[in-house]
């Protein structure tokens, strides 16, 4: 392991990888500040240019990506209360009071802090629990993984989906069925291609990642007429205050950041639940822990309520590594770009990915904790600088958007067809955005479709024909009775509230 | 039942996995694997069951937040502007050029968009695409097709 981590430090480290998490950082502060973009999307806008490098190098610029674009959700929450991601709503309710009293700042600085605490941790905990559990996986079989990845689609799809439960299923069986376009891997015979040439090498992945989120995020918020800096405009986004942090206040964040990581991590490896419940938890287990009279102060200004889903949906964020890197299964709708992305690169990951390709396995592992240190040093100065961003104009930052994704697939494929079908599959996925249908789950079925059909044709044929496979091994049939659990467990609750 | 946009958006998707269920029993398989436990057709088969299954649920079961989008508040106008924009772009990339056609576009999505501002509206199109261009072409060697620049003499 210890060779490992070293190999992992010498590649994370050169020179290239190391401008490569700066501007990874610093691009994904800039995109995911902006209130409808996300980290998927700020991967997604990235995924062309990372096709330009050697695989360590691009995993590496898009987890600095990742952990920019969750630090830049948290700096337009604290400043102007529209937080860029869900992850970060928690991070509002105590950051923007501490704006709104003249301490923006401090409130930036709490939260670089406690995002850096917790990545910290947990990047520890990643360290300790991949290598563990690839060793545990390795006696994984066909049908365990076919359960693993229906677990994952339904989890994400109960747990991210606001209640939406049937409409997540369907789009998992939406992004299933873009992904069976094409030949079929095995026997090559052509399916859903109409006879068109251009799908029968099946859809692009990044197509549909750039359709889904960075064109469908930019035409939403132009259908919907919001304007994400009509709120900067309200505040001085030059004059932020001091970002130091007094004695009290580092002793209240120092016994709030451990508990808040381990929660965090934990919730970050489980499938689905990722850093949004993370931070939440994290937030209500807080006010649970502190004092009557700290408990006052929470949703106005609280440190702790503060330092707690910072802490927490970083932490998460690591753990959510802990699937794709060791299963090969992402747990979360942005580590599933990740794992298409990897998947572009010609590399699978999962058990073997710890002893074939170490470099990467444990480069991404460090360039993640390299990633918090440069947030941390150059980020945090620079935020009243880059905090301008968000006054750009709708007029200018939706058609920059909507450039760099029709860039990003002609530069791939050189092919009209494409841009048409992305253009077609962002008008659709803007409409289902309109009415709640989440994109997650599908960009999560889109990518594991392939292994999905693979896993259960070597199940179905071990078994010659039968579905015994999901309960003759009682790992399969434990991960199946989970599935049965929460799915019976969301069926019931549509019909309880439904009676 | 009430029926909704989302009771719509269902039924269109059930009628989509109807059909996608046809297409996978169209499949044409070979003929040793028609009789195989796993084939070309057998996981389209289930999924086309699985969206009919999710999508039928949806449809019957009464809703439980039902979501109604005014209409009223929506920019259609502009959306529509921007994806025919986007379309027309996409149709000459190709043929005309990615500096002309880019250009091009983003100086009609800001004006679209409500921009008038036409220093800024210039200085974010033709020169800033054309900085693009050079580091994309110039610096990181990325091939860019541009037919125009070619017949001008300016790109190799």
């Amino acid at each position: 392991m210890i060779e490992g981590i070293l190999i992992g430090i010498k590649t994370a480290l050169s020179l290239q990888n190391l401008i490569m998490v700066m501007i990874g950082c610093f691009a994904g502060t800039i995109i995911g500040m902006l209130p409808g973009l996300g980290p998927m999307t700020a991967i997604a806008l990235m995924i062309p240019i990372t096709y330009g490098f050697d695989p360590a190098t691009g995993l590496i610029l898009m987890a600095g990506v990742y952990y920019g674009a969750v630090f830049g959700g948290s700096t337009s929450s604290i400043l102007i209360n529209a937080p860029g991601v869900p992850g970060t709503v928690a991070t509002s309710f105590d950051g923007y009071p501490m704006a709104q009293k003249g301490k923006a700042g401090k409130a930036l600085a709490i939260a670089a802090y406690s995002s850096f605490a917790g990545g910290t941790i947990s990047a520890i905990f990643l360290l300790i629990a991949a290598p563990s559990l690839s060793k545990i996986s390795l006696s994984f079989r066909s049908p365990d993984y076919f359960g693993l990845m229906i677990l994952g689609l339904t989890a994400v799809a109960a747990f991210s989906s606001k209640g939406n439960f049937l409409k997540a299923m369907m789009m998992c069986v939406f992004g299933l069925m873009l992904a069976s376009v094409g030949q079929d891997t095995l026997s090559d015979i052509p399916r859903f291609t109409f006879n068109n040439m251009n799908l029968s090498d099946g859809i692009s992945f990044v197509l549909v990642v750039m359709a889904t989120f960075a064109m469908s995020e930019a035409l939403t918020i132009i259908i919907k007429g919001n304007d994400p800096s009509k709120a900067a405009k309200q505040i001085s986004l030059t004059d932020l205050g001091s970002i130091k942090v007094n004695k009290e206040e580092t002793k209240q964040m120092a016994a709030t950041i451990p508990r808040s990581s381990i929660l965090g991590f934990i919730i970050g490896v489980l499938p689905g639940a990722g850093a949004t419940i993370a931070s939440f938890l994290a937030y209500g287990m807080e006010r649970n822990f502190v004092k009557s009279e700290e408990k006052e102060k929470f949703g106005k200004g609280s440190v702790q309520g503060l330092s707690a889903p910072e802490t927490a949906n970083n932490a998460a964020c690591s753990g959510s590594f802990v699937p794709l890197l060791t299963l090969g299964i992402p747990g979360s709708g942005t580590t599933a770009v990740m794992l298409g992305a990897l998947l572009g690169f010609g590399i699978q990951p999962g058990p073997r990915l710890y002893q074939t390709n170490p470099d990467i396995f444990w480069s991404v592992i460090m360039s993640m904790y390299i990633g918090m240190v440069v947030l941390l040093i150059l980020n945090l100065p620079l935020i009243p600088y880059i905090a301008r961003i968000l006054a750009v104009p709708k007029t200018f930052l939706i058609p920059m958007i909507l450039f760099f994704s029709v860039t990003g697939i002609y530069l791939m494929s050189f092919n009209n067809f494409d841009i048409f079908l992305m253009i077609g599959i962002a008008v659709i996925a803007t409409i289902l955005r309109l009415y709640d249908f989440p994109m997650p789950p599908l960009i999560l079925a889109f990518v594991l479709g392939g292994l999905m059909e693979e896993n259960l044709r070597r199940s179905l044929l071990i078994s010659d024909g039968s579905w015994s496979f999901l309960w003759d091994r009682p790992l399969t049939l434990c991960i199946m009775i989970v599935i049965i659990t929460i799915v019976g467990w969301q069926m019931y609750n549509s019909f309880k509230k439904k009676l | 039942m009430k029926i909704n946009s989302v009771k719509i958006i269902s039924l269109l998707f059930f009628v989509l996995s109807a059909f996608y269920l046809y297409s996978a029993h169209q499949i044409q398989v070979f003929a040793f694997d028609e009789g195989a436990p796993f084939n070309a057709k057998t996981f389209p088969i289930y999924l086309g069951y699985a969206g009919m299954f999710f999508s039928g649920l949806k449809i019957v079961l009464p809703d439980q937040k039902p979501i109604e989008v005014d209409p009223t508040y929506l920019e259609f106008k502009k959306t529509i502007l921007l994806v025919l924009t986007m379309i027309v772009y996409g149709a000459t990339i190709l043929k005309v050029g990615f500096f002309l056609s880019t250009s091009l576009f983003l100086v009609f999505s800001y004006y679209f968009l409500g921009e008038r501002r036409w220093t800024y509206i210039v200085i974010f199109s033709f020169p800033f695409v054309a900085i693009f261009m050079y580091l994309l072409h110039g610096v990181l060697q990325v091939y860019l097709r541009d037919p125009l620049l070619k017949y001008l003499g300016i790109m190799g």
